[in-house]
């Protein structure tokens, strides 16, 4: 039970209710335990047997029996660091650029969405969602063709405008869903103080929309992090971010297990642990406000 | 607090009217319309900059044969790569993958991520650790779960898939050349069955307890439990998770160029990686523009459609 307490989030009310499911004896319980924990470590087994490689020596990491006892190194990482280093720092600026360039954007337009709602609200609501179903092979060649023509190929500006683009129609929408559930009584009562627009914004809207905010950036955060197809097209190698480093193990077909374990390892690293401390703000962003 | 996120325009709408209607009652509509749109008009100029302004110069490129390694070569053609583009052998195949591959991925992805949320949905030690391994498949960087894929999972020699397989007589399967498509799907179903997990996961947990114990009472099964009241309760969450999955994984990139490069030839290409080869091995901008028209044509048709489904489940209540 003590694993349970030691997990980032806080399972509250399901604990409670979950009374008629328990009815059928301990027996069969126990057998959906087992169960449950077999699929939970097979999903988990690549991720476990990734981080393992990462600290094989490659003569380890090649052999036909796999290895799960041998002596760790740290070479790996340390290799995988020296190079990768340029490529995060990419990733790090666009990730964090975009992400606050989408709330800046997505916090005023989600209240005109919202609180005071401009009149075709749904059909800019709907206009946002349409953005995101683009395929975005649709729009590569024409922006490959006009940043060359301006000359902004390879430009970490480019990833963070597109990387904003990418991420605003969900923002606006989780944005959205968080101020709506600002009781409307709160609203007119700060009105009522005579609260003006700046104060209702620094009383009232921020406070109670902070952990909304944060999941919002959160989701940005990971899909920015994690984006290929732009940084893999419009990127050389100036401002060429994580996941292009990557694309260097699948050329080389030489023995590198250990080290492109190593390298996944650290590209994954940044997003799942800040993935498993947001668990709960997860679900409210993959499902763009529609889940609470 | 939830009610609030009911019927949203509408009473926020009449409280903000009600708020002035006393004090600036005079002030003009208009002027009244432009404040209240002001916020909304960054992010939707950006939005539209862009997103649409490039979807227009597609259009445009699509009418022109227009390739980058023969300079002056670009000149109007109206609808020639239109037809270049249907009479494409490899394109029908890509869209035919594009198919497989996102109903495959969310097809198994959202029955394997019904059944682990059900099993979550139960008190278990560990339970919290459970769900935090289970979700972290999704956590991972997709590039990179690709490239595990591909080395240490499917290796035909070292991988752990063919040593798991060995001693069922499978042991020597090449996966990435044999069953290129059906990697990809193991792949991405990986990936994405948490996803699926955890927006069903919150359905299953907002189910309303005490109908679930009501029938219990009543002497309910649980196998008729599912079906007469889970199941019912749960069509908004799964409708949901099938849409959003659909709208990310028809895109998917990261996993064929990883893993397969749309090999062996273009049997594992979809239509995001064609065109990517069109336009930047081919360097054929006119025909890659026309297929992107195509694709986007083709996913206005599916998404007028799925954008009422999520419009719908959106704005209804969780009743």
């Amino acid at each position: 039970m003590s694993t349970q307490t030691s997990t980032p989030s806080k399972e509250t009310t399901s604990d409670v209710g979950a009374a008629p499911k328990r009815s059928r004896g301990p027996t069969s319980g126990t057998a959906l335990t087992v169960l449950t924990w077999f699929l939970a470590l097979t999903f988990f087994f690549p991720i476990f047997w990734m981080v393992v490689t990462g600290f094989k020596n490659e003569s380890d990491a090649y052999t036909e029996t796999p290895k799960l006892f041998f002596a760790p190194t740290l070479s790996q990482f340390n290799n995988v660091l020296d190079k990768a280093a340029p490529f995060a720092v990419n990733s790090l600026v666009a990730t964090t650029a975009s992400t606050i360039l989408v709330v800046l954007l997505a916090v005023p337009a989600a209240y005109a969405l919202s609180i005071r709602p401009v009149k075709k609200t749904q059909d800019v609501l709907f206009f946002f969602i349409s953005t995101k179903m683009l395929p975005l092979v649709a729009v590569i060649v024409p922006l490959y063709v006009i940043i060359g023509q301006i000359g902004a190929l390879d430009n970490i500006w480019v990833m963070i405008v597109l990387y904003t683009a990418m991420n605003l129609p969900i923002a606006v929408w989780m944005m959205r869903s968080f101020l709506l559930e600002i009781p409307g009584e709160v609203l007119e009562a700060a009105a009522m103080d005579g609260a003006g627009l700046a104060k209702m914004w620094r009383h009232v809207m921020i406070p109670m929309t902070a952990p909304g905010i944060a999941a919002t950036a959160l989701i940005c955060v990971i899909f920015a992090w994690n984006e290929f197809f732009f940084a893999v097209n419009l990127t050389a190698s100036a401002s060429s971010t994580v996941p292009v480093y990557l694309v260097g193990f699948i050329a080389s077909q030489g023995l590198y297990f250990a080290q492109l374990s190593a390298a996944a390892t650290l590209a994954s690293l940044p997003v799942v642990i800040a993935g498993w401390i947001a668990q709960k703000q997860l679900v409210r962003g993959l499902s763009m406000g529609a889940i609470k | 607090m939830t009610a609030t996120a009911e019927a949203p325009a509408a009473r926020g709408s009449s409280a903000a009217t009600q708020q002035q209607s006393g004090s600036d009652k005079k002030q003009s509509a208009s002027r009244e319309g432009w404040v209240r749109r002001a916020p909304l008009l960054p992010a939707l100029i950006f939005a539209i900059i862009v997103t649409q302004v490039p979807f227009l110069f597609t259009l445009y490129y699509s009418l022109q044969s227009w390739n980058l390694v023969r300079p002056g070569s670009r000149s109007f053609v109206g609808f020639d790569n239109y037809i270049a583009v249907f009479g494409d052998r490899v394109f029908r195949e890509a869209a035919l993958n594009t198919i497989l591959i996102t109903g495959g991925c969310v097809l198994i992805s959202l029955l394997i991520g019904l059944g682990l949320a059900l099993l979550l949905d139960r008190p278990f030690p560990g339970r919290g650790l459970a769900r935090t391994l289970l979700i972290t498949p999704f956590l991972v960087m997709p590039v990179a779960g690709a490239l595990l894929w591909k080395t240490t999972m499917f290796d035909p020699t070292f991988g752990i898939v063919n040593f798991v397989l060995g001693p069922f007589g499978g042991g020597d399967i090449d996966w990435l050349s044999t069953y290129p498509l059906a990697a990809i799907i193991i792949a991405l179903v990986w990936q994405w069955t948490p996803f699926m997990m955890l927006l069903l996961l919150a359905g299953l947990q907002s189910q309303d307890r005490s109908s679930l114990e009501a029938a219990a009472v009543d002497g309910a099964g649980p196998f008729q439990m599912f079906v007469s009241i889970t199941l019912p309760h749960m069509r908004r969450y799964i409708e949901l998770s099938v849409l959003l999955g659909a709208i990310y994984i028809v895109n998917t990139f990261d996993h064929i160029y990883m893993m397969t490069s749309g090999g062996p030839g273009t049997a594992s290409a979809n239509l995001p990686f064609y065109i990517y080869q069109r336009a930047f091995l081919g360097f054929d901008i006119g025909e890659a523009a026309a297929m992107g028209v195509v694709v986007v044509v083709g996913t206005i048709i599916v998404a007028t459609f799925a954008l009422r489904v999520i419009f719908k489940s959106f704005t209804q209540e969780t009743s």
